[in-house]
């Protein structure tokens, strides 16, 4: 992964002092509430319903083992000892002291570490496939670019205050595990008939209030000028960009005022005055990069179909595991494994500090030292050897890691809704949890198979409800805490919003509401049609009839 | 007298910024002075012809490709900032400088905090009148804020990633 140098290491230094002098200002009375607002947003701290919460970036989602154990120690030092998960592959601790943070974060520094960027109006993490250099669909290694887009997007000083946030994902696999598509620029990084590496750009995805797919606007963006177009696509943002009303702020309204193609005249005539000027990036530099992101050190190793399989007949909770965790790698004899953070009874994404401690001994032992969060909300060890995941297996059990639930119904995808957000309609963790109480039968959970269930406590989609198979929102029904549920959304590749089923359901109806659309899927699917098929060939009103007609 | 940040000092206003609204009525012929745009527009000739200092300003939704190519007539130009949050001119000084090689002063008005000076710097800001309540002695420490960055800026005309040893 990529490792610092001197410049980097004294750019998030600098960052820590310029924050412990602002929060002192504030705390101080130097600095009012509301212009120390967006300095702490900047930096990632909310202050929250019952505490401050501080969101801490993970670049595109990789971890060292060294950074793991760092996140255990401020999780025990300094927060009720768990951190949080995000659907955007960062870390979050729900309880910092105010007066804490600076001092997390000069922590943070010394494992090159920070939160910058993390919320605000502002370019925030980029994110990327999380099983990215070891897929075996993989056509381009996402991450120098990630990384490259990272440094780039580093206090940039045009585009600091921006008329709202601002995501953009890259993805370089046949399946798009990136959802770039709803983001405000998606990236798919490909090569062309001749064999050059570029980047197909979308701009105007985007979730939240005003769900919409991204528009693609160029097909073929040679590498060198990534940057300069990027900064191309943000001037115009910066300058046009609506900021009356900040629910129709985000870029995705202004591709649709504007209309994409004419949307895409403006940052081709911008893009004109950059092009092969000083932010063409060079061989240089992406091989600087890109050396970071090498292979490790693999053994040459045979896969091992017939030994994985003799122990998949004589430990069936093995395969079972092995069906929905492991993944297959680029290499031969290795595998990918996904670590749930979605058992039943603990808020899905959230990892305690011992977990963390193991997660980072088992990365050492397995892994050559390197974790993934996945926007999913779970951990990857992407590098393990076959030959050893019936003993990792055993670990995971006893770490509390091994679920078998990866891509299944109760891998929920769920913000922090109502127990921690201070701007949620309604809680969503009890609701993520009851639905895996009713599903806790694995029989079944396999047989209904591949389900992607996202669940938001707001509007603001942080729990990506409008791309879930199953999404549910948090509404506020005359004071109540609703909830109101859509069916038919998909992140990957052509991604599709989901559609409303109509009036939203009280919170201990919701288990019943997913036990019977659950039902007219299994009623009426064929054979191996997964829950987004049968949807798609049956439409909406089976699901509606049943779950309503129920309901009187 | 307001006291203004240039060129990373702290010196005396000479200059009068005029409200949005101002008319050419009972304009002084030799005070140097800023005005908006307005103004300029319907009175450019007249402007033009005073013998004091002329500077222009912009606010948030204006767009500097309307005098783009009447630059030379201005030592000053002022962006407003209506709230330090409003990030467009900083888009217009980097324009300002890099794509329309304005050389004389362009200087942050209205909402203008300590906390953001070192980006607007590196924007092509030169000149930063703070807004009124703060103290510019304290805002001067922001231009130390960092040492390193990584993009181009008017003051680095290379990106990081050019300069790596
Ligand atoms: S979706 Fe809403 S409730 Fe959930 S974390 Fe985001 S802002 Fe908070």
């Amino acid at each position: 992964m990529y490792v610092y140098d001197e410049y980097d290491q004294r750019i998030v230094e600098d960052r820590v002092k310029q924050f412990r002098d602002q929060t002192r200002r504030y705390l101080a009375g130097e600095l009012s509430g509301e212009e120390y607002r967006p300095l702490r947003l900047q930096n990632g701290l909310y202050i929250q319903r019952y505490a401050p919460m501080l969101r801490i970036a993970v670049p595109y989602g990789l971890l060292s083992s060294r950074q793991v154990r760092k996140l255990a120690q401020i999780a025990r030092d300094y927060d009720k000892g768990y951190a949080h998960i995000s659907t955007r592959q960062n870390v979050q601790f729900n309880w910092p002291a105010l007066e804490d943070v600076p001092e997390i974060l000069a922590e943070l520094a010394t494992v090159q570490m920070h939160a910058i960027q993390t919320s605000g109006n502002c370019i925030r993490n980029t994110t990327t496939d999380q099983f990215a250099g070891v897929a075996r669909d993989e056509r381009v290694d996402p991450r120098p670019w990630c990384e490259i887009i990272r440094q780039w997007s580093t206090f940039h000083p045009e585009f600091a205050h921006l008329p709202r946030k601002f995501k953009i994902a890259v993805n370089g696999s046949a399946q798009d595990r990136a959802a770039i598509e709803v983001h405000d620029i998606g990236l798919e990084a490909l090569h062309n008939e001749a064999g050059e590496l570029g980047f197909r750009v979308s701009v105007g995805g985007g979730l939240g209030r005003t769900p919409i797919v991204g528009s693609f606007i160029n097909e073929f963006l040679p590498w060198r000028h990534l940057l300069s177009y990027l900064e191309a696509i943000l001037r115009v943002y910066n300058r046009y960009g609506r900021r009356d009303n900040k629910y129709k702020a985000r870029i995705k309204i202004l591709v649709k005022a504007l209309t994409p193609e004419v949307f895409a005249e403006r940052v081709h005539a911008e893009w004109a005055h950059l092009e092969d000027g000083p932010l063409t990036l060079t061989d240089a530099e992406v091989q600087r990069v890109s050396q970071h992101f090498i292979d490790p050190a693999y053994k040459a190793l045979d896969d091992q179909d017939d030994a994985l399989a003799h122990l998949d007949a004589e430990h069936p909770g093995f395969a079972r595991w092995r069906s929905r965790n492991v993944v297959a790698h680029k290499k031969p004899g290795y595998a990918a494994v996904t670590l749930s953070l979605k058992p039943t009874g603990a808020a899905p994404g959230d990892i305690t500090d011992k977990q963390l401690d193991a997660l980072a001994d088992l990365a050492d032992r397995y892994s050559f030292g390197e974790v993934r969060n996945s926007h999913e909300q779970n951990i990857i060890l992407a590098d393990v050897e076959q030959a050893q995941l019936f003993t990792l297996w055993g670990e995971l059990r006893e770490a509390g890691f091994a679920t078998p639930n990866v891509g299944l119904l109760t891998d929920v995808i769920c913000c922090p809704g109502g127990d921690f957000c201070s701007l949620a309609n309604a809680k969503s963790i009890p609701v993520a949890e009851a639905i895996q109480r009713r599903f806790d039968d694995l029989d079944y959970l396999f047989d209904i198979g591949d389900l992607d269930l996202n669940i938001s406590g707001c509007m603001n989609a942080c729990g990506h409800h409008h791309v879930g198979h199953i999404g549910i929102l948090g509404v506020d029904k005359k004071g109540q805490e609703f909830y109101q549920v859509s069916l038919g959304g998909d992140a990957g590749r052509e991604a599709s919003l989901a559609q409303i089923l109509g009036p939203s359901f009280a919170q201990d109806e919701m288990a019943d509401v997913i036990d019977r659309i659950i039902k007219v899927y299994v009623e009426n699917r064929t054979e191996d049609e997964r829950f987004l098929d049968t949807f798609r060939r049956v439409g909406i009103d089976p699901f509606k009839e049943r779950v309503y007609a129920a309901n009187h | 007298m307001q006291r203004i940040i240039k060129d990373g000092r702290i010196i005396d206003e000479t200059w009068h910024t005029l409200a949005k609204d101002a008319t050419l009525e009972g304009m002084s012929n030799c005070d140097d002075l800023i005005v908006p745009l307005a103004l300029w527009r319907d009175h450019a000739h007249a402007l033009k012809a005073r013998d004091g200092g002329l500077g222009v300003w912009l606010d948030a939704d204006e767009e500097i490709e309307e005098i783009a190519d009447q630059l030379e007539h201005f030592q000053v130009i002022a962006l407003n900032f209506p709230a330090f949050t409003d990030g467009r001119h900083s888009s217009t000084a980097y324009l300002l400088r890099q794509r329309y090689g304005y050389q004389g002063e362009v200087r942050a008005i209205g909402d203008v905090l300590r906390d953001q000076l070192f980006a607007l710097r590196r924007c092509g800001f030169d000149a930063f009148a703070l807004r009124e309540d703060r103290d510019p002695e304290d805002a001067l420490k922001a231009f130390d804020d960092f040492a390193e960055v990584y993009q181009a800026s008017s003051d680095q005309p290379l990106p990081l990633f050019r300069r790596r040893a």
